[in-house]
């Protein structure tokens, strides 16, 4: 069984109080409770502070490009079905460049885990507004505050079909944790917006501004109009399992005996070849 | 006795013109003869001309034609359109109140024979009102005196699910015609000579591409449907699921390279395809690939650009785009197959040269070799070998005994021994950030200058089997003509043409490997020799690579056409020769 030491990775190197250490703590301690090895998870990440996760958790660890992780590890749980894929990004990363990938992912219903470290800002390009700053945030891209209003993550993926939605604060990495495992040992696409405050380049959306403010959701509801109406009541400001439902996940609807790994080198396979093609005959 | 013939339907779209030019051309395919076609329509389902053509021979033959022998039309437009292509003592049939055979002339000069007949009402008495483009095929067949018995047999076939009296009424709206031209037509068209029967298949572009790629192990497809390269998503979607893999139809293109470069990654054979708009999307993740050392085969099949340009037309006009896209430098193969069967090599040989450098390998199609169909020798197995390059086993991962497996070492080739995530002993970091050999983000001067020397210097040896087509004249200093992709046919029989009028000489030259291009060869084929690149866009973008690697600016232009169109023989003949009496 897997140690901390063991998943370990390359030196991290995100500011001192920064949400996303207690999100990678989060991540590791969850797959040490789950008896996972580093060598059965994947963990696929896009660009941002945030991205740098799947450098510094040592499992297997594929950093991708801005809003992209979501397309690579599906590929990835579809390349090897055995594998726990984790992705993992920012807010910008998910909800603004990346955010097609996201509503299509829910609906979609791979078998994998989606982290979103969420700062409601920019941070790798330091400070510029995000999809999900307040209305009014004021940035060095919104001067005069911010004149859009956030993305809704939580009520977009139980709007689009996911089968498993949470939210979680870096203040909190027991809960953080808990849901993670949670998340991980769903079977389909779980959802996980964990809240993270950039402490350099966000002032408002602080540690204290959440404590403040969150609630938590006691037990997830299986009806999607229940868990909308509750995000909404509380204007996003919710932690906890939110919604969960058991549905059988995309490659078991598929009903193909899955042999992706098969092909070694050598010669091409006649038979196969032959009943092909009559088809062009 | 004739040894070619050139037949062509015309109509409006969803009028059946495409099953009519289909039945015609695999009932040819069962004589034996070597059939090749070209399919004329527009971004639209319903209305519209659409044409479909065909050359049938008793030889092998690459081209659908420049002329028509036999013209069916179902509308008005469709002899319009086509006049201009007619033969000499060519039949045009047409339906018609009354039937009337005329001897007419076109607005060009040329002699043909008119037969109007009442097609509807003819199909009707024999009672099948459906059946009337089978009375047309009669009439053909009749003209060419094709053997009855083999095309009752095949119409038996495709009506099979359909029963009984629609065989049957097929068969005798098909007896009909033939009854037809013996009484109207007689001997207005020599017969035609059939060959010895052989094992061909006929088949298009796409299909032997998904087809290559299903033999060469692929297992996983994503892509987003775009003309003309949709079919190779759907061929795989039938197959792919037989054999332990799947098609996955995702939201857009950026996620059809995306998921294809995860579930290489993860070790499958995978890949992805489109057409210039889609290749636009997929540029950055391209870059990914390349930096990442994923391989990766992505199918590009061009069509008319810019922007949505002319989508169900033909053209060549995304080789820049195809070798330099994506910012920054990666390493990449780009092939482009001249034929159909080349089609299916190239399309095996691309997986294996993606997983032997890590690397993207592009494979170049165009609407004119995707969505035609042709008759090729049948595929021969043997003759690629699938090659996974550095794939590490489980035991040979772990016998590195390292914690941490370093993905990018470096090696004396520049390609590194890969594991694949799930293996135990071999936890790794893929990277698109500049990395070290652990992956981890590195941004050390030293290591940068050695890990971009590593990438990009893996593809120096790569070459498929044949990557020049090489057809020579056999004199010295000759005209090279020099082409890529589905021109191959057309260029050959211009070649043909020029050196048996006579007045210049020439050599074909067909490009399979276009990056990294064979330069060396390249360069002892051309020496002091003229170069005319032959291609289907504007900036001669062929001519502009050639150029780039060698210096042959003094003695190279371009014959281009981009109304797309493919070429015909006349047009490449008459600009070369127009190029060349101007240059001297
Ligand atoms: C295509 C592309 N556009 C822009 C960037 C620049 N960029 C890097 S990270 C980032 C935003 C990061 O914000 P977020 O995803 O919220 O992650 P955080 O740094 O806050 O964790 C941007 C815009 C990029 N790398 N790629
Ligand atoms: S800039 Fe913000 S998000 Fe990035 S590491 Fe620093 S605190 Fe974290
Ligand atoms: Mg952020």
């Amino acid at each position: 069984m897997a140690t901390l030491k063991d998943l370990r990775g390359d030196q991290p190197t995100w500011c001192p109080g920064c949400g996303h250490f207690s999100i990678m703590a989060g991540i590791q301690k969850a797959i040490i409770q789950l008896g996972y090895d580093p060598h059965e998870v994947a963990i696929i990440s896009g660009i941002g502070c945030s991205g740098k996760v799947s450098e510094y958790v040592r499992t297997n660890g594929f950093h991708t490009i801005h809003g992209r992780s979501l397309p690579v590890a599906q590929g990835v749980k579809m390349g090897n079905p055995a594998l726990k894929v984790i992705a993992s990004g920012g807010d910008g990363d998910g909800y603004g460049i990346g955010v097609g990938h996201f509503v299509h992912a829910s609906r979609r219903n791979i078998d994998m885990t989606y982290i979103v470290m969420d700062n409601n800002i920019y941070g790798l390009t330091k400070g510029q507004t995000s999809p999900r700053s307040d209305h009014g945030f004021v940035t060095t891209t919104t001067k005069d505050g911010n004149k859009e209003y956030p993305v809704d993550p939580i009520a977009t993926s139980v709007a689009n079909g996911a089968t498993f939605v949470a939210q979680g604060f870096a203040g909190d990495i027991k809960q953080m944790t808990e849901i993670i495992r949670r998340a991980i040992e769903h079977s389909g696409f779980s959802h996980v917006n964990i809240y993270s405050p950039c402490v350099t380049f966000n002032k408002v959306n602080t540690y204290d501004f959440y404590k403040e403010r969150l609630t938590p959701i006691a037990a997830p509801f299986d009806d999607r109009d229940k868990a909308l109406a509750t995000i909404r009541e509380y204007d996003g400001l919710v932690t906890g399992v939110i919604y969960e439902e058991k549905r059988d996940d995309f490659q078991r609807k598929l009903n193909v005996d899955f042999d992706m790994q098969s092909c070694v080198s050598g010669t091409m396979d006649d038979d196969l070849f032959r009943k092909i093609e009559k088809q062009f005959q | 006795m004739r040894d070619a013939i050139e037949w062509m339907v015309g109509g409006q779209q969803g009028e059946g013109v495409d099953s009519t030019g289909e039945l015609f051309a695999k009932t040819l395919v069962r004589y034996g003869l070597s059939v090749s076609t070209y399919k004329q329509f527009m971004s639209r389902i319903k209305g519209g001309h659409t044409n479909y053509k065909i050359k049938a021979t008793k030889d092998r033959n690459y081209y659908a034609g420049d002329g028509i022998d036999i013209l069916l039309c179902l509308d008005k437009e469709t002899y319009h359109v086509n006049e201009e292509a007619l033969n000499e003592a060519a039949v045009v049939i047409q339906d018609g109140k009354e039937l009337i055979v005329e001897n007419c002339t076109t607005t060009f000069g040329i002699a043909y024979t008119k037969f109007t007949l009442p097609l509807k009402k003819i199909a009707t008495e024999i009672g099948n009102p459906l059946a009337k483009n089978m009375i047309s095929l009669g009439i053909a067949a009749g003209l060419l005196e094709l053997p009855d018995d083999q095309f009752h047999s095949f119409i038996a076939d495709i009506f099979q699910k359909k029963g009984a009296e629609v065989i049957d009424s097929n068969k005798r709206a098909f007896s009909k015609g033939v009854a037809l031209t013996k009484e109207y037509l007689q001997a207005q068209i020599d017969p035609l000579s059939l060959p010895a029967a052989s094992s061909q298949l006929f088949i298009s572009g796409n299909e032997a591409t998904g087809f290559g790629s299903l033999m060469a192990g692929v297992r996983f497809l994503s892509a987003y449907p775009i003309t003309p390269a949709s079919e190779i998503m759907e061929w795989l979607s039938k197959e792919l699921p037989k054999v332990g893999g799947t098609v996955m139809q995702v939201e857009d293109e950026i996620a059809g390279i995306c998921f294809a470069i995860g579930a290489s990654y993860s070790g499958a054979r995978a890949m992805t395809s489109t057409s210039g708009p889609g290749l636009s999307l997929k540029t950055e993740a391209l870059g990914l690939a390349g930096m990442s050392e994923v391989p990766i085969v992505i199918v590009n099949s061009q069509r008319g650009g810019p922007s949505t340009g002319l989508p169900t037309k033909h053209e060549q006009s995304d080789l820049n785009q195809m070798i330099f896209g994506t910012h920054g430098e990666i390493p990449r193969i780009v092939l482009s197959p001249a034929t159909i069967e080349d089609a299916f090599y190239l399309a095996a040989e691309s997986f294996n040269l993606a997983e032997i450098c890590q690397c993207p390998v592009i494979v170049a199609l165009d609407l004119g070799l995707s969505m035609n169909k042709m008759t090729v020798p049948a595929f021969d197995t043997d003759r690629v070998v699938i090659d996974r390059g550095k794939l590490l086993t489980a035991e040979e991962a772990k016998a590195y005994n390292e914690t941490h497996f370093k993905r990018y070492r470096f090696t004396g080739d520049g390609i590194s021994p890969r594991p694949l995530p799930g293996m135990p002993h071999a936890v790794h970091t893929t990277s698109s950030n500049e990395h070290d050999e652990n992956g981890y983000i590195s941004e050390e001067p030293q290591n940068r200058t050695k890990m971009m020397r590593k990438r990009l210097e893996k593809t120096r040896g790569a070459t498929i089997q044949e990557p020049l087509k090489l057809q020579e004249s056999g004199t010295k200093n000759d005209l090279l003509l020099v082409g890529m992709g589905s021109t191959y046919g057309i260029i050959k029989e211009a070649v043909e043409e020029l050196n048996k009028e006579g007045a210049i000489t020439a050599s074909h030259l067909h490009i399979q490997q276009l990056y990294p291009l064979p330069v060396a060869e390249l360069q002892q084929i051309i020496q002091e020799r003229e170069v005319v690149t032959v291609e289907n866009n504007y900036q001669g973008q062929l001519l502009q690579l050639l150029k780039l690697h060698m210096p042959i600016h003094g003695q190279a232009k371009a014959v281009t056409q981009y109304d797309g169109n493919p070429f015909t023989v006349r047009a490449i003949v008459r600009q070369v020769k127009e190029l060349i009496s101007w240059q001297h």
